[in-house]
């Protein structure tokens, strides 16, 4: 008989937080400057320098903690993971073993298949970043850069509760999601902001005990995340199917093959010989630095996506895209609170169509995030305010929203421009009609076609209409006076 | 030349009153120093020029009218602190070349206070010794017989003070390196509350046990540095919020203590283990002493105290362990030539860098930590170190301050425990319990034996450091032991 195999992954995602200082110095955290520039001497382990917690980090640490209902320690410590290498300067990483900041908790991630699946968190705990070893800049040398040496890192760790690598990659997408809307990290996957370490194993379906596990290591897309754990399912499922043994070891996804590889034998494990650091007291959370925390905490993603749905009837699918990236749900909230006076029933959800559609196709083809989305949420709210109010056509909208993302200018003026550059659609009934008169005139044959039958034709005549309008006619009126005069 | 066994106050009042100038110490000291430190050598090297232009600093403020307890007082450096721009070997060759790119916060807190530094002082390879024989830099001789050892870790510290070559020395002590040099070479030496005295750039050998501290000729002159290094320093997590009243207040009273009725605690475990019976007459004589100035003796016991040294060992060597993980090669420090690999620069760099007592400890260290071993040494002897704790605390409910001996006897011949390992770390069996347990003791001249000094411990509750300099000033008061000179 045919053995079932069950498919069991837990993750361990690292968050790097986005403070402005790091996690034991003062030295700056800001990417992309060039190498040992942002290191000072607490970071390059200089004899006799001392770490000093930085509160912020820890804050950060705390709202996640809150924001997945989590148990959190009155008292959490530090300890010191021993191991040489020379991008780690003090020969062991400062990290959080026996008592991490953030207990238990649990999130509730939504799948591609549409259901709910709760996932366990074990422990979330901070730790510094190592530096970062260089290895092809100069031939045969090794260079090492230590801007990244103390950068604030939130590990976060799940149970193995999910069964699938789509499960996986949800749950990865759902800790984004989270942590970027709590703005404790700016979620940038390909600067290295958020990696994954994936471990992976296979039962028989119905055994209670894990299998052996393989561990993937460093993977910093929801993609490839899917793509390294689709992998392991099939070299691991050929394994056991072959009566062989799945090796407890450490694997490498290569986007390019498509395939993972070991990286280190992890039959004995590392000793790491963790011990207490001597030289950070425990860290003490009390009532009201918990307060603090719970005071400054934003609207989470799932209250955000309820709100909109609720209050600005957006569909739970716009609702659920919207909220993957807190900046644009940002910037929907200030379009809507600039025109919180005279906002028209259907505002909110023109402001996600346009945010869902232009915005976001402009912003894959600048290559920019939405924090710096050049049309600013005034601009954005008069453009679906005038096309709304029929001012503006669909495709008046379209040019005039490239005009000014183009432009980046977030002095212009949307009525204006639409003045200046005669967008506004024809309405006037009498202009409109001598342009649909004109069409039928001139093109006598489709419209004998038209009479005999071939209703089909309408969308020529539009379509020559709003081409001699030059787009600013309204289709839809267009349509019904055309039917009117050709029905005659 | 003024005599170079005045003490600070003394010579506050030549130099305030214009019998002679900074600049003329500094002279004096440096000729002294010429002559006698190739003998002893105390100093490892002179800062000649910036101790001449802060001579010439302190001069110009006097004579502007500054009154300041320390301005141009000359004081040596342990080697162990870094100093800018200056050399800070830490008695080790592999930080033979290093020049510290900041000053550590009491070297800059002195240095605020006005004192002249002279120079950097000899010390056991990272401060792990008792006889100063481990500096890779050559033996420190005692001043009261040269062919026998000043002990340590502080050894050139104490040297340098007993030998009129310094007004007063920084130190550090983390099993005893403060008490027992200052007891082997007649001079009055504190360790104070752990937290007391900030340990940024202070080179870590065990963070949780590395106190600063301060070696002069009296406690008077003990507190007046104590003073001006001691206090809260934002960059060491375990430096502690508390002031600096309590030494204002004894400063203030011209060392007299408040209540002369205190209460002293003899502990018997102390006393039992005393072999020397020379000793033991000198130290009830100092008890006959404290009695006629109206303190109260009685027995107490401390029954852990010979756990002291194999938990100190453990958890000493444990944290050295990892605190010297980052002389690895790579950033800075000594580098092994030659090396093909990775592990090779390792290996020879430390191999070469450290000399056979570091490695001891390292070795000792690496191997407590290890998997499967923690448990058995290292969660052990920090169980030793709670139950030695509570002793002290329980010890300190009835009693005001104990009084002890500080080491097992008279300065040993140098060489004379050489490859007896047990018998050199049985030289801390009375300094390292209170260091486990982060009280504030000191050590004071008590009387001779064979023409050689010996010390008397004084033992107090958490931040009683005032209190003991007290006791101190008045045994010094009514005594001359601490004004007695070494033939040189």
């Amino acid at each position: 008989m045919k053995t079932h195999w069950e498919t069991v992954i837990g993750l361990e995602v690292h968050v790097q937080l986005n403070t402005a200082s790091k996690l034991f110095s003062g030295a700056a955290t800001e990417f992309g400057a060039s190498p040992n520039r942002q290191a000072c001497g607490i970071d390059l382990g200089l004899p006799g320098v001392l770490p000093v917690l930085n509160a912020d980090a820890l804050k950060k640490a705390l709202r996640f903690g809150i924001a997945i209902d989590a148990e959190i320690p009155e008292y959490s410590t530090f300890d010191r993971k021993n191991y040489l290498y020379p991008d780690l300067p003090k020969g062991y990483q400062t990290s959080q073993f026996e008592h991490p900041v953030v207990g238990t908790g649990r999130i509730v991630v939504e799948t591609e298949e549409g259901t709910s699946l709760p996932v366990r968190i074990t422990r979330a705990h901070l730790e510094e970043d190592a530096g970062k070893s260089i290895h092809d800049a100069y031939p045969g040398l090794t260079a090492l850069d230590f801007n990244r040496s103390g950068m604030p890192l939130l590990e976060i760790v799940t149970e193995p509760d999910m069964r699938s690598p789509a499960q996986a990659a949800a749950c990865f997408r759902h800790i984004h999601r989270l942590v970027t809307h709590l703005r404790i990290c700016d979620g940038n996957l390909s600067q290295g902001s958020m990696r994954c370490d994936a471990n992976i194993s296979l039962r028989p379906a119905g055994q209670d005990t894990l299998g052996e596990r393989a561990e993937l290591k460093n993977i910093n897309s929801f993609r490839f995340l899917e793509q390294a754990l689709e992998y392991e399912v099939g070299r691991q499922r050929r394994l056991l199917e072959s009566g062989e043994t799945v090796k407890r070891e450490t694997r490498q996804f290569d986007h390019v093959s498509g395939t993972t590889k070991a990286m280190r034998g992890k039959e004995l494990s590392d000793d790491y010989r963790y011990f207490p650091c001597p030289d950070l007291l425990p860290v003490h959370v009390d009532a009201h630095l918990l307060a603090e925390v719970r005071r400054d905490m934003p609207e989470l993603p799932d209250a955000k996506a309820e709100r909109l749905m609720r209050e600005h009837e957006v569909s739970a699918d716009d609702a659920a895209r919207l909220t993957s990236d807190p900046d644009m749900v940002d910037w929907l909230d200030a379009a809507l609170q600039a025109m919180s006076d005279d906002a028209p029933d259907g505002l909110g959800q023109a402001l996600s169509k346009l945010l869902l559609g232009q915005v976001r196709a402009s912003l894959n083809r600048t290559q920019i995030d939405m924090a710096s989305c050049p049309v600013t949420p005034t601009q954005g709210a008069m453009l679906a305010l005038r096309n709304l109010d029929g001012t503006l056509s669909s495709a008046g909208l379209r040019d005039l929203f490239r005009v000014i993302w183009d432009a980046g200018d977030a002095s212009l003026n949307v009525d204006a421009l639409i003045e200046e550059q005669g967008l506004a659609q024809v309405r006037d009934t009498s202009a409109l009609a001598e342009l649909v008169q004109s069409v039928i005139d001139a093109n006598p044959k489709q419209v004998e076609q038209y009479r005999q039958g071939q209703t089909r034709l309408l969308g020529f005549f539009v379509g020559q209409v709003m081409r001699a309008s030059k787009g600013s006619a309204d289709p839809k009126q267009v349509s019904e006076m055309l039917r009117e005069v050709l029905g005659e | 030349m003024p005599d170079p066994y005045l003490d600070i106050r003394e010579l506050r009042t030549l130099l305030d009153g214009g019998q002679c100038s900074a600049s003329e110490l500094v002279e004096a000291h440096f000729a002294r120093i010429e002559h006698i430190n190739p003998r002893l050598g105390c100093y490892l090297r002179l800062h000649e020029q910036a101790a001449r232009d802060a001579a010439a600093d302190a001069d110009a403020r006097i004579a502007q009218g500054e009154r300041s307890p320390l301005l141009g007082i000359p004081i040596a450096h342990k080697d162990i602190f870094c100093t800018k721009g200056e050399l800070t070997t830490c008695g080790s060759k592999i930080l033979e070349h290093w020049r510290a790119p900041y000053d550590a916060t009491i070297v800059e807190r002195l240095a605020q206070a006005g004192v002249v530094v002279l120079g950097k002082s000899n010390m056991d390879e990272f401060a792990m010794g008792s006889s100063n024989e481990n500096s890779a830099y050559g033996p420190v001789a005692n001043p009261w017989d040269e062919s026998r050892v000043p002990g340590g870790s502080s050894g050139g510290s104490a040297a340098a003070v007993a030998a009129g070559l310094a007004a007063a020395a920084t130190a550090t002590d983390t099993g005893g390196s403060i008490r027992q040099p200052a007891s082997l070479c007649g001079v009055t030496g504190i360790r104070p509350t752990y937290g007391r005295v900030s340990r940024f750039g202070m080179i870590a050998f065990a963070s949780s046990l590395d106190q600063a501290g301060v070696i002069a000729r009296s406690a008077y002159d003990v507190a007046l540095m104590l003073r001006a290094m001691a206090g809260f320093d934002t960059r060491d997590s375990t430096s502690n919020e508390r002031g600096v009243e309590d030494l204002d207040d004894l400063i203030a009273n011209d060392g007299a203590l408040s209540s002369a009725n205190l209460r002293i605690g003899l502990p018997r475990e102390y006393m039992d283990a005393l072999k020397s019976a020379g000793y033991a007459a000198t130290l009830d004589a100092a008890r006959c002493e404290l009695e006629s100035l109206g303190m109260r003796f009685e027995d107490v016991s401390l029954p852990s105290t010979f756990a002291a040294i194999p938990a100190y060992y453990v958890l000493a060597c444990s944290e050295a362990s990892s605190n010297l993980s980052r002389f690895d090669g790579v950033r800075y420090g000594h580098r092994g030539e030659d090396a093909e690999s990775l592990e090779e620069v390792y290996r020879s760099s430390r191999s070469e860098g450290f000399g056979a007592e570091v490695k001891r400890r390292i070795l000792t260290g690496t191997y407590c930590l290890s998997y499967g071993y923690y448990d058995a040494y290292y969660k052990k002897a920090m169980r030793v170190r709670r139950v030695i704790r509570d002793e002290f605390a329980r010890a300190f409910e009835s009693v005001d301050v104990l009084l002890t001996p500080s080491t097992p006897g008279i300065a040993f011949k140098r060489g004379e425990l050489a490859g007896d390992h047990i018998a050199m770390y049985q030289q801390d069996c009375f300094t390292t319990p209170a260091a486990l347990a982060g009280q504030p003791c000191l050590s004071m001249p008590c009387g001779f034996d064979g023409g050689l000094p010996l010390g008397a411990q004084l033992i107090g509750p958490h931040f009683s450091d005032a209190r003991l300099l007290g006791v101190a000033h008045a045994f010094q008061q009514a005594t001359d032991h601490h004004r007695q000179r070494p033939a040189l």
